[in-house]
C-alpha cells in the first residue's frame, strides 16, 4: 500500500461489524489480527504514512489514529461482552436450588424442667443467691429430725418415704431417699457456720438448691421421682415481708407477667413458722383466674436454725420449696407430668 | 373435715356470702378444698299429699293420683311408682318445674292428662334411691317448697386441715375461728350438767395414765335404742359425710362433730366390774367393730373391764361390747387419750377412724365432762332413759401442760417485718381466746397461756404465726428484697452443668430425665452389679434398685422410642448414680456421684439429601466426648466393660485419671433388648467435665511453617496412640504437630499390614527453617517409628 486509504471510515465500519459477528473469544482475536495485527490493514495504513508527502502525513496520521482508537475501543468492548456472556453461562450452569434443605447434624434439646431450673437459678443469682447441692440418698437425721419433724410424724411413714434395705434384707432406718430438698438447708447452714466461725458476724446465707426428690406416690399427677427447688435466706434482718417480696418478685419475673396474681395462705410445715402456701392466678390463658398452688414457704423454725448451728435470737431466715415440674407445666402448657420422665423424643424435641 | 355451711352459720353467722366465707377460711389457713351444693339444682317442687291413688284403666303399673299441693290446688297426676298410696306425703314437681336433666310439662299418659310429677329421691338428685316416691314426714307443711322444707339450699364445705389444727375438727372449733376472724358473735350450745336419776356407776381405773390421763364414764339405763334419730340431726351428720346408723350412734357422732370429742357407748349389760384403761397382756386379742381381729401391740392402750378387753382406746370399739337395737342400758365413755399414745396405731392396722384421727392430732383435754353431759342430754331427749352420775378419773400429772409463752412485740416485728402495736396484739390474741397479760417488766411483752384445745402453741413463733394469720398474710407488705450486695464468685476454670447441657444439645443430643431406681436386670447386664442398693418399698419391681450407671436408662429410652417409630435416638442424661462405698460422700456408706451419659443410635446424621445414611460409629461419639472435654488432651484405652463390645470400648482418661467410658453396646444386649443395630454410648463423671483450664497464650510465629507427609506401614493390630506419643516425644523442637490424616489397608500392602499417613508441621518462632533441618527432623521421626514399631516407610 502506498497511498492513504481514502475510505478509513469504511474500514472501521467493517472491523466493528466483524467483531460484532464473532461469538468466540478466539475468533475475536483472529479478527483483531486482521486489523491491528502485524499485517493488519490499519497497521499497514500506519506503515504507509512514511510514503506520503510530509504536508499530508500529519493529517493522515491523525485520521488513522482515530480509526485505530475506534477499532481498539470496539475490541475491548467486545471482549468484555464475550467475557460477560461466558460468565453468565457459567453462573447459570452453577445455579443451585436454594430451597433444598440445609445439611448437617440435627440440634438437640435441653429438658424442659432443666430449662426452668436454669431460669430459676439465673433469676436468683441476679439477687445474690448461690446454688447448693446435696445427696439424694440422705440421712434420716437431715431429712426429718433436723427439720423439726418428730419421730411419729405422718411424713416419716412408709407410705411417703422410700427406704433402703441393708445387706441382710432388713429396712434401714438411718437413711432414705430424700423426700424434699430441705435437708440441703441443714447441710448449707452447718457448712456456712463452720466456714465463718472465726467472724463475729456471720455473712448472710443465700442459696437455692435444685434437685431430684422421691416419694412413694405414682399416678397421673404424682411421680415417684420429681424435682424441687429449695431456697434459703438467713441473716440478721430477714423477715416474712422479705419472703413475700422475694417470692413475688421471682414469680413475676419467671412467668414474665406483671399482672400475675399471687397470694400467701397460712399453712403448716414442721420446719417453718409462720408457714404459707403460695398460690398464683394468671390473668390470661387456659388457667385464667384459677388459684394454683405453686410453693410452700415460711420463716425457718427456730429449732431448724439451731440444728443448723445458727442462733435463732440473732438470725432469722426464710425458706421456700417449689415444684419446678409444675412451673414448667404451667409455662409451656404441658398437661401430663409423666411426659417429663418418659424420654419421648416427640415431646423432648419440641423444646428447641 | 366436711360440714354444711348451715350448721356453721347456726353457731356464728358473719355478714358474708358463701364465697366470702370460704375465702376467709382459706386465707386463715383452713383451706377450703371443695365446696358443693347439698342438693342438685331443681325448682318448683313442693310438699304434696296424695289424696287418692286409683289404678290407670289402660296400664297395670300406672296409677291416677289426685294430689293436694296446697296453694297450687288439687292436681291429677299419673304416677308409676310402686309405693304411691293415698295419704302419703311426697315431693311433687309442678308443671314448669326443672329437675336435674328434665323439665316437667303437662302431658298425656296413656290417654289421661297429668299435671306434674311425683318424685323419687333420685329424680331430685338427692340420692341414688329409685325404689319409689320419696316419703316425707306426716307433719311436712303441704305446699311448701321442698328445697326449703329439706334445707337443700345448703353448701357442703370440705376443709383440708393442716395437722396442727386439730381444734378445727369440730363445728365449734371452726365457729370459734370464724368469730375471731370476723368479730361476729359466737353461739355455742349451752351444756348443763344432767341430774342423775340413780347412783349406779362403774369405777374407772387408769392403769395406763400416760396414754389416758382423763376418763369420764356414765351409766344410762332404760334407753330406747330403736328410737328414730331426728331428721335435723340425721341431716347434719349426713352432710358431714357420716352415715346415720341408729339414734345412739348418731348422737355420739353428732357430739363429736359439734364439740370435737369422740365418744363411745358400751352395752352396759356386757360389762363386768370396773373399767380399766390398760395395756394388753401378751398375745391378747380383740375383735373390733369392723370385724377385724387384732393383737394390739404392747404400747396400745385398751379399754377393759375386769374380765376382758372391750375396745382399742381412742381407735375403735370392740364387737362384743358394742350397742345394738336391743340395748337398754349403756355405759358412755368420754375420754382423753394422748396424741403420742394414738399416733400411727390405726395406720399400722390399715385403717383410720374418726376418733383416732382426732386423738392423734389432739383433742381438748378439758372437754370430756362437757361432752358427756351434752351427749347425755341428747340421749334423754331422743331415746329417753335414766342417767347415773358421771365418774371421772384423772391423772393430772399426765395431762398435757400448757406452759405460758412469752411474746415480745419486738420479736414479732423482726420476724414478720411489720410492727403491730401492743394493743393490736392484745386484741388479736384475745379474740382467739388466748389468755394474755402484759408483762409489766418487758416493753410490749405478753405472757400468753394457750388453751387446752390448742396443741400447736408452745413457743414464741407459734404466737407470731397466729398474729400473722389473724392480721392477714395479705396485709403484710411484700417489699423488694434488700441485702448486703457482694458479687458472687465467678470462676473461669470451672463451668456449670448447664454449659455441659448446652454443649450436648449443640452436638445433637436430647436431654432426658430417667428414674434413679431401675430394674435389677439393668444393673446386672450393664454394670455387672449383682448386689445393688435395694429399695425396701419400691413402686414396682421394675424400679426396685438404685442405678449405678445411667446407661440402662438410656437403653430404655432407645427401646421406648423405637416402639414409637422413632429410630434415630440421640439422648443424654445428667444424674446421680449410687453405689455402696466403704467411706465416701456426705452420707457415709454411699458414693453418689453425678454423671453424664449419652447414647446414639441409627445414622450418624439425620436423614437428609446428599449424604449417605452412614450408621453412627465409635469415632463419631468419641469426637463428641472430645468436644465435651476440649481442649483437654484425652487418652482412650481399650477396656472390658459389661455393657460394651469388648473390641469397641475404651476408657476415657485425662491427666492419667479415668473419667469414664465410651463404646459400642455389647451385641448380647443389642439382641436381648431388640435394638436392631448397636448404639454407641458414653458415660463420664460430671465433676471431670466441670473442670476446665484457662486459655494460655502462645506466641504466633511470623515465619513460614513447613509440612511434610510420611506414610508408615505397621502391623494391623498396632494402635495409633503409642506411635503418636513416640513421635511427639522424640520429635525435634521445631515439630509443632503430628496429625494422623489417613489410614489405609488393602491393595498394595501386605496382608496384616496397614498404612498410617501423618502430616508433620514444623515451624520456628525466630527464623525460617532450612531444608536441611526439616529433612533431618523427618528422618529422625521415621527412625523412631522404625525402631519402636517396626514401621516401614511407605514409598
Amino acid at each position: 500500500m502506498d497511498t492513504l486509504d481514502p475510505n478509513l471510515d469504511q474500514l472501521v465500519a467493517t472491523a466493528l461489524a466483524e467483531f460484532a459477528a464473532v461469538s468466540e473469544p478466539a475468533r475475536l482475536e483472529d479478527a483483531k489480527a486482521r486489523y491491528l495485527g502485524k499485517d493488519g490493514s490499519l497497521t499497514a495504513q500506519l506503515k504507509g504514512l512514511g510514503k506520503l508527502p510530509p504536508e499530508e502525513r500529519k493529517t493522515a496520521g491523525a485520521a488513522i489514529n482515530v480509526a485505530k482508537a475506534a477499532v481498539e475501543t470496539a475490541l475491548v468492548a467486545r471482549r468484555d461482552a464475550l467475557r460477560q456472556a461466558a460468565l453468565e453461562v457459567q453462573l447459570a450452569a452453577e445455579a443451585l436450588d436454594v430451597t433444598l434443605p440445609g445439611r448437617g447434624q440435627s440440634r438437640g434439646t435441653i429438658h424442659p424442667v432443666m430449662r426452668t431450673l436454669d431460669r430459676i437459678e439465673q433469676l436468683f443469682r441476679s439477687i445474690g443467691f448461690e446454688v447448693a447441692d446435696g445427696p439424694e440418698i440422705e440421712a434420716d437425721w437431715h431429712n426429718f429430725t433436723a427439720l423439726n419433724t418428730p419421730e411419729n410424724h405422718p411424713a416419716r411413714s412408709m407410705h411417703d418415704t422410700f427406704y433402703l434395705l441393708d445387706g441382710d434384707g432388713k429396712v434401714r432406718e438411718d437413711v432414705l431417699l430424700r423426700t424434699h430438698t430441705s435437708p440441703v438447708q441443714i447441710r448449707t447452714m452447718l457448712a456456712h457456720v463452720e466456714k465463718f466461725r472465726h467472724l463475729d458476724r456471720m455473712p448472710e446465707i443465700r442459696v437455692i438448691c435444685p434437685g431430684r426428690v422421691y416419694r412413694v406416690d405414682s399416678d397421673a399427677t404424682h411421680s415417684p421421682m420429681f424435682h424441687q427447688v429449695e431456697g434459703l435466706w438467713v441473716g440478721e434482718d430477714v423477715s416474712f415481708a422479705d419472703l413475700k417480696g422475694v417470692v413475688a418478685d421471682f414469680l413475676r419475673r419467671f412467668f414474665e407477667s406483671d399482672d400475675l396474681k399471687i397470694r400467701f395462705r397460712p399453712s403448716f410445715f414442721p420446719f417453718t413458722e409462720p408457714s404459707a402456701e403460695i398460690d398464683v392466678a394468671f390473668m390470661h390463658g387456659p388457667m385464667e383466674g384459677r388459684w394454683l398452688e405453686i410453693a410452700g414457704c415460711g420463716m425457718v423454725h427456730p429449732n431448724v436454725l439451731r440444728f443448723g448451728g445458727v442462733d435463732p435470737e440473732k438470725y432469722t431466715g426464710f425458706a421456700f420449696g417449689m415444684g419446678p415440674d409444675r412451673l414448667t407445666m404451667l409455662r409451656y402448657g404441658i398437661s401430663d407430668l409423666r411426659l417429663f420422665f418418659d424420654g419421648d423424643l416427640r415431646f423432648l424435641s419440641q423444646f428447641q | 373435715m366436711q360440714f354444711p355451711e348451715s350448721w356453721l352459720r347456726a353457731l356464728v353467722n358473719p355478714p358474708l356470702s358463701t364465697d366470702e366465707l370460704c375465702h376467709l377460711l382459706t386465707m386463715a389457713g383452713l383451706e377450703v378444698e371443695e365446696r358443693r351444693p347439698a342438693a342438685a339444682d331443681f325448682s318448683s317442687v313442693v310438699v304434696a299429699r296424695i289424696l287418692t291413688a286409683e289404678k290407670h284403666p289402660d296400664a297395670d303399673k300406672l296409677r291416677l293420683c289426685s294430689v293436694d299441693t296446697g296453694e297450687h290446688g288439687v292436681l291429677a297426676i299419673v304416677c308409676g311408682a310402686p309405693n304411691a298410696a293415698a295419704g302419703m306425703l311426697v315431693p311433687c314437681a309442678l308443671v314448669g318445674a326443672k329437675l336435674p336433666g328434665l323439665e316437667i310439662k303437662k302431658a298425656k299418659v296413656r290417654g289421661i292428662e297429668s299435671f306434674g310429677m311425683l318424685c323419687s329421691a333420685r329424680e331430685l338428685g338427692l340420692s341414688e334411691d329409685h325404689g319409689g316416691l320419696l316419703p316425707l314426714p306426716a307433719d311436712a307443711p303441704i305446699g311448701q317448697d321442698v328445697r326449703r322444707y329439706l334445707n337443700l339450699d345448703d353448701t357442703l364445705i370440705t376443709l383440708k386441715l393442716t395437722p396442727n389444727r386439730a381444734d378445727c375438727l369440730s363445728l365449734s372449733g371452726i365457729a370459734r375461728e370464724v368469730a375471731a376472724l370476723t368479730g361476729a358473735p359466737l353461739t355455742l350450745p349451752v351444756v348443763a350438767a344432767v341430774a342423775s336419776a340413780h347412783d349406779a356407776t362403774r369405777a374407772v381405773v387408769l392403769d395406763a395414765p400416760a396414754a389416758c390421763p382423763r376418763y369420764c364414764g356414765r351409766i344410762v339405763r332404760g334407753v330406747d335404742a330403736r328410737a328414730a334419730t331426728p331428721d335435723w340431726m340425721k341431716q347434719r351428720i349426713e352432710r358431714c359425710g357420716i352415715r346415720p346408723i341408729s339414734a345412739l350412734v348418731d348422737i355420739t357422732n353428732y357430739v363429736m362433730l359439734e364439740l370435737g370429742q369422740p365418744l363411745h357407748a358400751f352395752d352396759d349389760v356386757q360389762l363386768s366390774g370396773a373399767i380399766h384403761v390398760r395395756y394388753p397382756t401378751a398375745g391378747e386379742q380383740l375383735l373390733l367393730l369392723n370385724e377385724q381381729t387384732v393383737t394390739p401391740g404392747a404400747d396400745t392402750a385398751l379399754i377393759a373391764d375386769e374380765a376382758k378387753a372391750l375396745a382399742m382406746a381412742g381407735i375403735m370399739g370392740g364387737e362384743h361390747s358394742g350397742i345394738n337395737d336391743a340395748t337398754t342400758d349403756l355405759f358412755l365413755e368420754s375420754a382423753f387419750f394422748t396424741p403420742d399414745a394414738i399416733a400411727g396405731k390405726a395406720r399400722t392396722l390399715g385403717f383410720s377412724s374418726d376418733a383416732s384421727y382426732r386423738y392423734e392430732r389432739g383433742v381438748d383435754f378439758e372437754l370430756q365432762r362437757v361432752a358427756i353431759e351434752r351427749a347425755t342430754q341428747l340421749i334423754l331427749d331422743i331415746c329417753g332413759g335414766h342417767p347415773g352420775p358421771v365418774v371421772e378419773a384423772v391423772a393430772t400429772s399426765h395431762l398435757p401442760r400448757r406452759d405460758t409463752v412469752r411474746l415480745r412485740s419486738s420479736r414479732a416485728a423482726k420476724v414478720l417485718g411489720i410492727a403491730l402495736t401492743p394493743t393490736q396484739i392484745e386484741s388479736l390474741l384475745s379474740g382467739l381466746g388466748l389468755a394474755c397479760v402484759r408483762d409489766q417488766d418487758g416493753d410490749g411483752d405478753f405472757i400468753v397461756t394457750p388453751p387446752s384445745r390448742r396443741f400447736d402453741i408452745a413457743i414464741e413463733e407459734d404466737l407470731i404465726e397466729e398474729l400473722a394469720r389473724l392480721h392477714g398474710y395479705d396485709n403484710i407488705p411484700a417489699p423488694p428484697p434488700k441485702a448486703h450486695m457482694a458479687m458472687l464468685p465467678q470462676t473461669e476454670s470451672s463451668r456449670m452443668p448447664r454449659d455441659v447441657r448446652q454443649l450436648l444439645a449443640d452436638l445433637g443430643y436430647h436431654e432426658v430425665v430417667n428414674f434413679s431406681f431401675v430394674e435389677s436386670a439393668w444393673e446386672r447386664d450393664f454394670c455387672d452389679n449383682v448386689a445393688p442398693i435395694t429399695l425396701a418399698n419400691p413402686i414396682t419391681s421394675q424400679a426396685s434398685v438404685m442405678r449405678s450407671s445411667l446407661i440402662g436408662g438410656l437403653v430404655g429410652n432407645l427401646v421406648a422410642n423405637r416402639s414409637r417409630q422413632v429410630d434415630r435416638v440421640r439422648v443424654f442424661e445428667i444424674g446421680r448414680c449410687f453405689r455402696n462405698a466403704a467411706t465416701g460422700g456426705p452420707v457415709p456408706g454411699f458414693d453418689q456421684p453425678l454423671r453424664v451419659a449419652g447414647l446414639c443410635a441409627a445414622t450418624a446424621l439425620p436423614e437428609q439429601w446428599g449424604t449417605t445414611g452412614r450408621p453412627v460409629d465409635f469415632f463419631d461419639v468419641k469426637a463428641d466426648v472430645e468436644a465435651l472435654l476440649a481442649p483437654a488432651g484425652l487418652r482412650f484405652e481399650k477396656v472390658q466393660h459389661p455393657a460394651l463390645h469388648p473390641g469397641r470400648a475404651a476408657t476415657v482418661s485425662r491427666d492419667g485419671v479415668v473419667i469414664g467410658v465410651v463404646g459400642e453396646l455389647h451385641p448380647r444386649w443389642v439382641q436381648k433388648y431388640e435394638l436392631g443395630a448397636a448404639p454407641i454410648v458414653f458415660e463420664l463423671e460430671l465433676a471431670a467435665l466441670l473442670a476446665c483450664s484457662l486459655p494460655s497464650y502462645r506466641e504466633i510465629s511470623r515465619f513460614p511453617a513447613v509440612t511434610r507427609d510420611i506414610a508408615l506401614v505397621v502391623g494391623q493390630e498396632q494402635p495409633v496412640q503409642p506411635i503418636l506419643d513416640a513421635l511427639m516425644s522424640k520429635a525435634a523442637t521445631i515439630v509443632r504437630g503430628v496429625e494422623l490424616f489417613d489410614v489405609y489397608q488393602g491393595k498394595g500392602l501386605a496382608d496384616g499390614k496397614k498404612s498410617l499417613a501423618f502430616r508433620i508441621v514444623m515451624q520456628d518462632t525466630q527464623r525460617t527453617l532450612s531444608d536441611g533441618e526439616v529433612e533431618a527432623a523427618v528422618v529422625e521421626l521415621v527412625a523412631t517409628a522404625q525402631s519402636a514399631f517396626y514401621a516401614e516407610l511407605r514409598k
